[in-house]
């Protein structure tokens, strides 16, 4: 869709021109009309689709994301968000929750039909930092964009999951095949142990000799507060991927504006799809 | 049907495109953020968000929200203010083959000016088009657009500080558009551009909170199309400057639903979101109609409702 000398031309500009906003790193942008390989279910109200994606699939970094238009949903304007779960050279895979309408329509989909997507979007996690251990932390479907990573890391650490109940815990089985150390808590107990994935966490890092970790987490923003204030605390770095309700997805409408921290104004509004959806918890001025 | 390539150029009151499509304002960047997944260089001219004297911060989020075929906007206009704007994006945007219309407001009369003043000399600006219809900003905003004096002292001072078009951009909440369109045209506006997001507002029934933090805000998306049609029609017909249309256009055919209402241009907006290969798509569109129905230019259409 695009031609290259647009492509090169917008390298350029991000060589020689101010920009008020963070760029942390570029993928090419593309548009790409998909169709499902696979589509599953996962547990309770969980889904995994796969999509035939050449085109967006060799590009995708952990932490980015897709816009996803969701078919036969006529009076919808807006894509809809989800991080990449897994991503090779041929395709793409989301793991999705069912919440309302624009995913009760992808739920009805079926193998061979078509979606339009468009990424990788978002800067995605970082890499991690050599000599520090990783550490995972994630919330509901937020287990999905800390996959991609844990699958590309030759460094195993611990992988932190909370959730209301059993069903809420995704992807654990995973992170064990792929030799991580697997702690879960339920606020039901139902698997793991009961209470909040912060206390299990806490008596973790207090069991340690040393805080030499780095944090890689998504889940609801409850949970990536409490993180992000033990980061500070506890003098680590916590990379928090931040959920914002989207409209373009690509850094154009400013819905998705989140409050960043500057030393010079106080707060300055990001843009969590295009400066984001992972920040450093530093960087974060939470609502009071 | 000819093999001949139509004529897809218009002026716009003294600005020249290459065909009759833009991109409606705050829903395109400032470039680069389409840059990628559209090429520029297609684009009739570009429109880009509104840009005040000062940088501006906006509203609290929520900012959005999804209706049935359209949505809720009350963003509040953030931006880098004139000299931010030609800073960040200037050499940029100065790398296409790309008319930039700058869309511009202002909380007060003077501030208009100012920011027309500012940005009037930079090479990369073509035209200004002046929103006095923003739904969502508490000072000046609507109101410059709801009140014929408050409106021609806007665009008589405007008009004082550029030879470049002006093109104030009117608001659809008024009970008689044709007032509006001809106090423009008395007020030396080179064309006008019809229509703003129309005042709106959801509320949550569990929460029983409105859905945007600013209560409320502006509805777009094909959910305005036939209001905006009527605007045009009704307006395109008061005046003899050139009307650019919008609101809910999301193909070919609904542009060319606007041309023949009486716009000489269109701007695809909300649809940018939803895909944005839209506005290429309308482009191509277009020309095919006009070849299919043997109209050697775009301007033969302009208008021709019966
Ligand atoms: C960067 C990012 C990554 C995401 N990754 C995933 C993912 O991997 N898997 C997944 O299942 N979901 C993910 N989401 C959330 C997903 O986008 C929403 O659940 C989805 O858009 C809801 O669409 P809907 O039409 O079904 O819901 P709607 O009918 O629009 O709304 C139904 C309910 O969903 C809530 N909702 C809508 N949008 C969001 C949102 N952005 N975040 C949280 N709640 C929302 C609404 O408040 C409402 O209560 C992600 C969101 C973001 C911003
Ligand atoms: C997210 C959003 C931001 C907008 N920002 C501006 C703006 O800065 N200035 C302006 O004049 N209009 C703004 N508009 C209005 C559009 O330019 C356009 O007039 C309106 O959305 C109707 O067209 P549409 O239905 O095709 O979107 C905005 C609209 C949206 C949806
Ligand atoms: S969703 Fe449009 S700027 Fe982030």
């Amino acid at each position: 869709m695009t031609g290259t000398e647009t492509k090169s031309c917008f390298f350029q500009f991000f060589l020689c021109v101010k920009c008020p906003f963070v760029f942390r790193g570029i993928q090419p942008l593309k548009q790409e009309q998909t169709r499902i390989l696979e589509h599953r279910h996962e547990q309770a109200d969980y889904w995994v689709m796969q999509l035939s994606a050449p085109g967006i699939g060799p590009e995708v970094r952990p932490g980015q994301f897709i816009g996803l238009q969701a078919p036969r949903l006529d009076n919808a304007v807006l894509r809809r968000p989800f991080s990449v779960y897994r991503a090779d050279n041929e395709s793409v895979s989301i793991l999705y929750k069912v919440v309302g309408k624009g995913t009760a329509a992808i739920n009805r989909l079926l193998p061979g039909e078509t979606i339009d997507i468009i990424g990788p979007l978002g800067n995605g996690f970082p890499e991690a930092t050599p000599g520090l251990t990783p550490v995972r932390i994630g919330g509901g479907y937020g287990a999905a964009a800390l996959q991609l990573q844990a699958r590309t890391l030759q460094k195993k650490g611990t992988v932190f999951f909370g959730g209301r109940t059993a069903s809420d815990i995704l992807c654990a089985d995973e992170f064990k095949a792929l030799g991580w150390t697997v702690e879960i808590a339920t606020e039901d107990g139902s698997v793991g142990s009961r209470g909040l994935v912060t206390d299990t966490f806490d008596r973790w890092l207090d069991e340690r000799s040393d805080t030499d970790i780095e944090l890689f987490a998504c889940g609801p923003e409850g949970m990536l507060r409490a993180f992000g204030d033990r980061a500070v605390d506890r003098d680590f770095k916590a990379w928090l991927s931040m959920d914002r309700h989207m409209a373009c997805g690509v850094g154009a409408c400013l819905t998705c504006v989140i409050k960043k921290n500057d030393p010079e104004k106080g707060w300055q509004w990001a843009r969590c799809c295009k400066d984001g959806p992972v920040f450093e918890s530093r960087e974060i001025a939470w609502d009071e | 049907m000819s093999d001949i390539k139509p004529d897809m150029s218009v002026n716009i009151g003294g600005l020249q495109m290459k065909n009759p499509v833009t991109v409606a304002s705050g829903t395109f960047g400032y470039g680069p953020e389409y840059a990628e997944l559209v090429d520029l260089n297609r684009l009739g001219a570009i429109t880009v968000k509104g840009i005040c004297a000062e940088p501006h911060t906006g509203n609290q989020t929520p900012r959005t929200f999804e209706t049935r075929c359209g949505m809720l906007n009350a963003i509040g206009l953030p931006g880098p203010g004139a000299k931010g704007f030609i800073e960040s994006y200037g050499e940029f945007l100065a790398q296409y083959d790309l008319p930039v219309i700058v869309n511009v407001w202002g909380k007060r009369v003077e501030e208009y000016g100012r920011v027309v003043e500012m940005l009037s000399d930079e090479p990369i600006v073509s035209a200004f088009e002046v929103n006095v219809s923003c739904p969502n900003v508490k000072e000046g905003g609507s109101l410059y657009g709801t009140d014929t004096k408050s409106f021609a002292s806007v665009i008589e001072t405007v008009r004082a500080k550029t030879a470049k078009p002006l093109i104030p951009k009117l608001a659809p909440n008024v009970s008689d558009i044709t007032l509006f369109a001809k106090t423009a045209e008395d007020c030396g506006a080179d064309a006008i551009s019809i229509m703003n997001s129309y005042p709106a507002m959801a509320i949550n029934i569990e929460t029983r909170k409105p859905e945007l933090a600013n209560r409320s805000g502006g509805l777009s998306g094909p959910a305005i199309k036939p209001i905006a049609i009527k605007l045009v029609w009704e307006a395109a017909r008061a005046v003899s400057i050139p009307v650019i249309g919008m609101g809910g256009i999301s193909c070919a055919e609904d542009a060319i639903e606007f041309i023949i209402a009486g716009a000489s241009a269109v701007a695809v907006g909300t649809a940018n979101f939803t895909d944005p290969s839209t506005v290429i798509r309308v482009i191509d569109g277009i020309e095919a109609y006009l070849i299919r129905h043997d109209i050697p230019s775009i301007g033969d259409l302009c208008g021709t409702v019966l």
